[in-house]
């Protein structure tokens, strides 16, 4: 198992480094945008592109900007928009934005999609079951987007319920019940993706599991259903699921861009969009491995969440 | 006696084609008796029963054996497919509806009275209109409204000078908690566009007034006099014809009425009746009799030419002939006919996902195969290959490919490198995983040691076990490119907007603004997607399932 972590992390490090270098050649290659006149922090902009040697050969470029990341963790300064500041302070401002919502999402999403899947497994081929199964379908296959447009519609215009925009830090503290409630046509958006392939997931595993033999004999041994289905049903089935909620907890720091876009949150996925449509190339590539980074470690740590949830997988590796 | 044997263990289920071979005497099951020809050539030597051995003749000695046509039709593994698909009925049903939705995307921007170009500064923004409904309270291109009594004279006034009202209905009218009377009414959203003005040239003026006179229809109106007020006036004050009761600058804009309860023209008059050169169709009621000697002014000359002030549906008419103005989804915040424009981003979208799915198809078909089958070190470092390609985020992808490729091939080409350059991966693994499955296998083995050659290996023997499985991934890929797409230009990522082109995305994002006040700007594009998402699941789903003959019996 140890050896196994180890080779995926290598391999992992590895991709990472193979696609710093592919977008960090690509985007060079592109003619270097003229700094935006903006404030009086273009001259720092220009000190910075002279000390990260903008005018000096491409592979001398890289390893000054290879020897900025990882001895002081310089990622550069904002050149198009938050002008001569810090991409990486600006990131680290947005990111609790992201995180927030999106763990709000899936706290209220995950326990939701796994009680229908677990209702819609255990009434299988009941109408409950055709219902659930049906409404999952259609929640998988809608876009994001559109439910992002309903709610905003029927629960900020139409009910009036909550408001369009985000409260200001000034107004809410970021922890606060009144952020939350601004937040929450955001939350509802993102939730309805994760609670449909939750309970779709769910209602597959279970349903599998509940047709095993050793069910058979659980209740052959004299177990209700009901104890049945806790102690043999579910556990096994959480082997499969567990994972999936880990990956979605990971793909918390990642967000939604759309959503973000949509409902105009301050968040990593949008400071991305708005890093490629104003063409600052500093938040850009800094904000493609951190998206990279976070698409490659949830896999790991999904592959490596099976080894240690399976007690079969994990026994197996000990050769 | 053993090819025959094959044949027919290939055949899972008895057919009666099966029985004119069994009386052949070559059954499988009578195998073992022939296997006694040995000891029955002994018998009329040993046995009990002395038969002499000239009664003994040779059963099958001048028949040719040979293998006898199955007499009902085989079924192959895509008709096996088809038969069972055609039970799945969701399935049916979603590939039908994707049928029409491709029919709409392909016919539509051909047949369409309007096209993607077409823009119409004043119906912008008018609501969904569809013949059949009209007057029946639905998609009639009507919607309620509050009203205030400004606002109800405004309305009305449109209605009483062309004869073609904006007021469908008036529900009722009450008074509000602050004393003010407001009506609750139903109003066209093409009729309360009412008039405009036009500045023109004098010849166009006169080929107007041509039509006018060949058709006898009035499209000129009479030029009111301009108010000097902060009250909102749109077209220019084009509406405004009749006479205010306040006309300072802080008009509220109600209107007087005469002593019938009708509006009073408020027109410019002139001595001159053909002032700035109009001889043509006159307003009732303008016959320069009642005032002495003078007439309505139906255009005032400026720089251009002349400014009139005309009716805006006949305007339009006459302007395109024989089109009338109804737009089935309504137009959008640029006067577009978001019904064409729909199709068009549509139509779009189908090309670019089609050709990507095609394309990917055959990159991940090759790539696969080659990794799957040789292993080892191309194996090795192929998945490492694809493996960083898959890790990319799309959306780097497209970003990059945009900049780099989109001012040498186009924004649609390099969308579509784009797309082809990470969407290859999952079919190529797809492949892999049933390279490594099959190419282990004895019969593959046997193909091998007969000297087939690796082609033959993997595209006769190998690949046709994997094709179920990606012919539903690659058709899967459909949706995906379509949302993707409606991704990245929804966040101008990607800008597939031009004069004659549109995409779904551009669509939605251009309707955003406008979702509390228009929200048919963003339904339609959205249903329409939802739509295609939904049945191209459906449809993916019933189609996994029919290509898994493991699942054969069992629905």
């Amino acid at each position: 198992m140890k050896k196994y972590i180890i080779q995926r992390i290598l391999l992992m490090l590895l991709t990472m480094f193979v696609i710093m270098t592919l977008c960090f050649i690509l985007i060079k290659m592109l003619p270097l945008p003229a700094v935006r006149e903006m404030g009086r922090d273009i001259n720092l902009v220009y000190a910075k592109r002279e000390q990260m040697g903008y005018n000096r050969p491409l592979l001398v470029q890289y390893v000054l900007f290879l020897k900025a990341v990882f001895t002081r963790w310089d990622w550069g300064v904002g050149e198009q928009m938050y002008q001569a500041l810090s991409v990486t302070e600006v990131m680290a401002q947005k990111l609790p934005y992201t995180i927030l919502v999106n763990l709000y999402s899936i706290l209220i999403a995950i326990p939701l999609g796994l009680l229908l899947g677990i209702y819609a497994a255990l009434r299988k081929n009941k109408w409950q079951d055709h219902l659930i199964s049906t409404l999952v379908m259609v929640f998988i296959s809608v876009p994001s987007y559109v439910y992002a447009f309903l709610v905003q519609y029927i629960f900020c215009f139409r009910l009036g319920w909550f408001s369009l925009t985000l409260e200001s830090l000034d107004s809410a503290p970021l922890f606060s019940f009144r952020m939350f409630r601004s937040m929450m046509p955001a939350i509802i958006s993102l939730g309805f993706g994760v609670v449909a392939s939750l309970a779709r997931y769910t209602r597959a595993e279970l349903s599998e599991v509940l047709t095993g033999d050793y069910m058979l004999l659980a209740r052959t041994k004299g177990l209700t259903r009901a104890q049945a289905i806790r102690r043999h049903a579910l556990r096994n089935a959480m082997v499969v699921i567990l994972p999936m909620i880990i990956g979605e907890f990971i793909g918390i720091v990642g967000g939604s861009m759309i959503i973000e876009n949509i409902f105009a949150i301050p968040g990593v996925g949008n400071l991305y969009v708005a890093a490629i449509n104003v063409r600052d190339y500093n938040f850009f590539m800094a904000l493609t491995c951190f998206y990279t980074f976070i698409s490659l470690a949830s896999g790991i740590v999904i592959d490596i969440s099976y080894g240690l949830i399976d007690p079969r997988i994990r026994m197996g590796s000990r050769k | 006696m053993s090819t025959v044997q094959n044949q027919n263990g290939n055949q899972p289920e008895k057919r009666p084609g099966n029985e004119p071979w069994n009386e052949a005497g070559n059954s499988p099951e009578k195998k073992p008796e022939s296997g006694l020809t040995g000891e029955r050539k002994n018998a009329p030597v040993d046995g009990p029963d002395d038969i002499p051995a000239e009664k003994f003749t040779f059963v099958q000695a001048d028949k040719k054996l040979h293998d006898v046509r199955l007499e009902t039709k085989p079924i192959g593994y895509f008709q096996d497919a088809w038969m069972r698909f055609q039970k799945d009925a969701s399935a049916v049903v979603a590939f039908v509806l994707i049928l029409l939705l491709l029919a709409f995307a392909v016919i539509v921007p051909f047949v369409s009275t309007f096209d993607v170009a077409f823009r119409d500064s004043y119906y912008k923004t008018v609501l969904p209109k569809a013949p059949v409904f009209v007057g029946l309270d639905f998609w009639d291109g009507c919607s309620n409204s509050t009203e205030t009594q400004a606002g109800y004279d405004y309305l009305n006034a449109i209605g009483q000078e062309s004869g073609e009202s904006a007021v469908k209905k008036l529900y009722r009218s009450y008074e509000s908690a602050s004393g003010a009377v407001l009506y609750r009414l139903r109003a066209d959203s093409y009729a309360r566009v009412g008039y405009v003005f036009v500045s023109m040239s004098t010849a166009e003026f006169q080929a107007l007034q041509d039509y006018q006179n060949e058709t006898g229809i009035q499209v000129i109106y009479p030029m009111p006099k301009t108010y000097n007020t902060d009250f909102v006036m749109a077209n220019g004050g084009a509406n405004f014809w009749y006479q205010l009761a306040d006309e300072s600058k802080t008009s509220t804009g109600l209107a007087v009425y005469d002593e019938n309860g009708s509006y009073i023209p408020n027109y410019i008059t002139s001595d001159n009746e053909n002032a700035a050169g109009y001889d043509s169709l006159r307003i009732a009621g303008d016959d320069g009799g009642a005032d002495g000697k003078t007439w309505d002014v139906y255009a005032v000359r400026n720089q251009s030419g002349v400014k009139i002030r005309v009716n805006y549906h006949q305007y339009f008419l006459y302007q395109h002939p024989g089109v009338e103005p109804v737009f089935y989804f309504g137009t959008n915040i640029y006067g577009q006919d978001i019904f064409t424009c729909l199709a068009a981003g549509a139509r779009l979208s189908f090309l670019l996902a089609f050709a990507v799915s095609f394309i990917n198809f055959v990159i991940g078909i090759i790539y696969g195969s080659i990794e799957g089958y040789y292993g080892g070190t191309a194996d090795l470092i192929m998945e490492r290959i694809s493996d960083i390609l898959y890790s990319v985020p799309f959306i780097v992808v497209a970003t990059l490919f945009q900049l780099h490729l989109a001012d040498r091939v186009g924004v649609l080409g390099s969308l579509l490198f784009a797309f082809v350059m990470t969407g290859w991966v999952g079919i190529a693994s797809t492949v892999r995983m049933q390279f490594y499955r099959f190419k282990g296998q004895e019969y593959v083995l046997a193909a091998r040691t007969l000297g087939a050659s690796d082609r033959r290996l993997i595209f006769k023997h190998i690949f046709p076990n994997a094709l179920g499985t990606i012919i539903t991934s690659s058709i899967l890929t459909i949706p995906g490119v379509i949302f993707s797409e409606s991704i990245l230009s929804y966040l101008h990522i990607i800008n597939l907007e031009t004069s004659s082109l549109t995409s779904i995305g551009t669509m939605l994002s251009n309707g955003q603004g406008y979702l509390s006040t228009y929200p048919h700007i963003i339904l339609f594009p959205a249903i329409f997607i939802s739509l295609l998402e939904i049945s191209f699941n459906l449809f993916g789903n019933g189609l996994r399932d029919a290509f898994n003959p493991s699942l054969r019996g069992a629905d």
